[in-house]
């Protein structure tokens, strides 16, 4: 067991140096400055400025000096957001984004779990195949088109929900929506598929025989194993959501850090594109542990150290 | 019941296909889709970039999809963004079939240490955001591709080139799921007999490669396809959505779309300039998966129906 973690952990320390590395150099190489973008400003002050942002000297010395501050927990300032530290702006975001995509999860999972069992259980029936219809519809619809008609229709249309905004309960639910869609079709039809295969096999047939009720033979025996796959899915759903969406925070107007991603990259803001990609890949690792380890809850079979 | 002809072999691949009803719903849709983006513009005679004093006008019979807010005829508008977003759909599907292919052969034959190698590659591509990858990729190339068609044809082409990076840059990143597919199918492909069989024969990797492997690859590698069209034609959309894939005056759906969205508000809502793109690219994406779900089940052997 402890070996597994130890292993978990040096595996992760690697994968972080490495997309760590490629992103700085990526970034670094990439044609464009960091202050290029704005009018031309004289050598001197440029070297000040590159100076600040200790973006000076090699871009060897410039790597490794920032990998001995990443160590130390310093995510250096931003270039773009003068003055800001990276550490700071992402505190300001992640809660934001992550209590968004917490609820877009929720409502992912649980949903999309109903309607893969349900369309499992009466396979073949209009149930299934309207559920299965509605969830390929829902992966087709991506969220800049579900977000402004969502707006539209209980925003503007019935008035119900708030267009967007921050801060009252009620304003969370259409950009959780709308984040939860296309997630919640691939759980379902995830779940119905694995549902399926493990429904068609022997112990279930067993189970039936020995006159267990249908509803015990699904909820106590049958779901458990189908939701391995479905389990393996949700990890990096998960740190996909909590790391925000920037079509639906830019939609709904919400300050989380889902616009960090693309911004930073156009801005060439090295350090915060890097220091989000390093909250992203460790949640994702973090999310993928915990994957596994549910993996051996669920199955008793499948244990840590194979 | 019992399953007919389980030992026999499956009857055509065009028949299984079509009896699903949505398989042949996605075709009609798609064909439609087509005919009227390519040939539409024949019987249209609004052109999607003039402007006029029409602004915001509602759907009438002169503009059956009304106009936006320079006055310009949107369903004009909404066929070049099916234009735009079937081509970049199709081409970058393609440049990622080449790559995906070709970088899943060459992993799962050689095997081994290279395999191992090629493999964390891809693990560490995917764990970087595809977002950043495509944008690099899009500031990498476009002065480049510039530079080349300025000098090409007395620079013709200098106004498709923000769409030709779309198509090298989606494509260039849009295989990694390709090649692991093509990897494990190769793997299990090749220490079967008849890989043994040519290889004791004498042929070369070469032969063994391109008449053996590839061929049987091609349902699954196919199927995949189709299902990468809609993917890349999402992915456009999304980086045009952002204002960084086709440039105005040319239109994408993911532009309109952004246009439509930003006159979403309390006083007006000019519902059009929404709902018109949205229903022909929700559409389109659907018939595209729907084909690409129904072809994995026609092709799939295992699949009772």
């Amino acid at each position: 067991m402890a070996s597994f973690f130890f292993r978990r952990l040096l595996s992760f320390i690697l994968v972080l140096w490495s997309v760590v590395t490629l992103t700085f150099f990526l970034v670094r190489l990439a044609p464009g400055g960091p202050f290029s973008r704005e009018r031309k400003i004289p050598p001197a002050i440029e070297q000040q400025l590159l100076a600040r942002y200790k973006l000076n000297g090699s871009l060897f010395e410039q790597y490794t000096d920032y990998l001995g501050d990443l160590l130390k927990g310093d995510l250096r300032l931003s270039t773009k957001y003068r003055d800001r530290s990276v550490n700071e702006l992402i505190g300001d975001g992640l809660p934001v984004s992550a209590a968004l995509g917490f609820c877009a999860f929720l409502i992912a999972t649980f949903g999309g779990i109903l309607l893969g069992s349900v369309a499992a259980l009466r396979q073949h029936s209009w149930l299934d195949a309207a559920s299965m219809l509605g969830a390929l519809a829902l992966i087709s619809v991506p969220t800049f088109v579900a977000g402004p008609l969502l707006a539209l229709v209980f925003g503007l249309w019935l008035g119900w929900l708030p267009v967007g905004g921050w801060g009252q309960p009620e304003s969370i639910l259409l950009p959780a929506l709308t984040l939860a869609g296309p997630a919640m079709a691939y759980v379902a039809r995830l779940t119905r598929s694995s549902l399926l295969e493990v429904l068609s096999q022997d112990f279930i047939r067993t189970a039936r025989s020995k006159g267990l009720a249908d509803s015990k033979v699904v909820l106590r025996h049958a779901l458990k194993l189908a939701l391995l796959p479905v389990v393996s899915f949700l990890g990096p759903l998960a740190a996909n959501l909590l790391t925000g969406s920037i079509v639906v925070e830019t939609l709904f107007n919400i300050p989380g850090m889902g616009g960090y991603f693309v911004h930073s990259i156009l801005n060439r803001d090295v350090f915060l594109l890097t220091g989000v990609v390093i909250v992203y890949c460790t949640l994702l690792v973090g999310l993928n542990l915990l994957v596994d380890v549910l993996y051996s809850v669920l199955d008793r079979r499948i244990q840590l150290d194979a | 019941m019992p399953s007919p002809a389980k030992s026999l072999p499956p009857p055509g691949l065009a028949q299984r296909l079509f009896k699903a009803p949505t398989a042949w719903a996605s075709v009609v849709v798609l064909s439609l889709l087509v005919l009227s983006a390519f040939l539409g513009p024949l019987f249209l005679d609004a052109d999607p970039h003039a402007p006029s004093s029409l602004q915001f006008s509602p759907p009438s019979s002169a503009h059956p999809f009304g106009t936006d807010v320079n006055g310009r005829d949107l369903l004009s508008r909404v066929l070049e963004g099916a234009r735009i977003s079937l081509l970049v759909g199709l081409s970058g599907a393609l440049v990622s079939f080449t790559i995906g292919t070709a970088y899943g052969l060459v992993s799962g034959y050689v095997g081994g240490r290279v395999d191992a190698l090629m493999m964390r590659t891809v693990e560490v591509l995917y764990a970087i955001p595809r977002l950043i990858l495509i944008i690099i990729a899009f500031f990498v190339f476009d002065p480049i591709l510039k530079k080349h068609l300025a000098d090409l044809w007395e620079g013709r082409l200098i106004g498709y080139s923000k769409i030709l990076i779309l198509i090298l840059s989606l494509g260039l990143i849009e295989w990694l799921t390709m090649a692991r597919i093509v990897r494990g199918q190769v793997l299990a492909l090749k220490n079967q007999q008849f890989v043994l069989a040519a290889r004791s024969l004498g042929q070369s990797h070469l032969q063994i490669i391109f008449r053996h492997l590839l061929p049987n690859l091609l349902g699954v590698v196919v199927v995949y396809l189709t299902l990468t069209v809609p993917a890349v034609i999402l992915d456009e959309s999304f980086l045009s959505f952002l204002g960084l894939g086709v440039q105005p005056p040319q239109a994408s759906w993911g532009s309109l779309l952004a246009d439509g969205a930003q006159v979403i508000n309390p006083v007006r809502s000019y519902w059009w300039l929404l709902i018109f793109p949205a229903v022909f690219m929700s559409a389109t994406l659907l018939a595209l998966n729907f084909l690409g779900d129904n072809l994995r089940d026609a092709l799939d052997p295992r699949q009772k129906r």
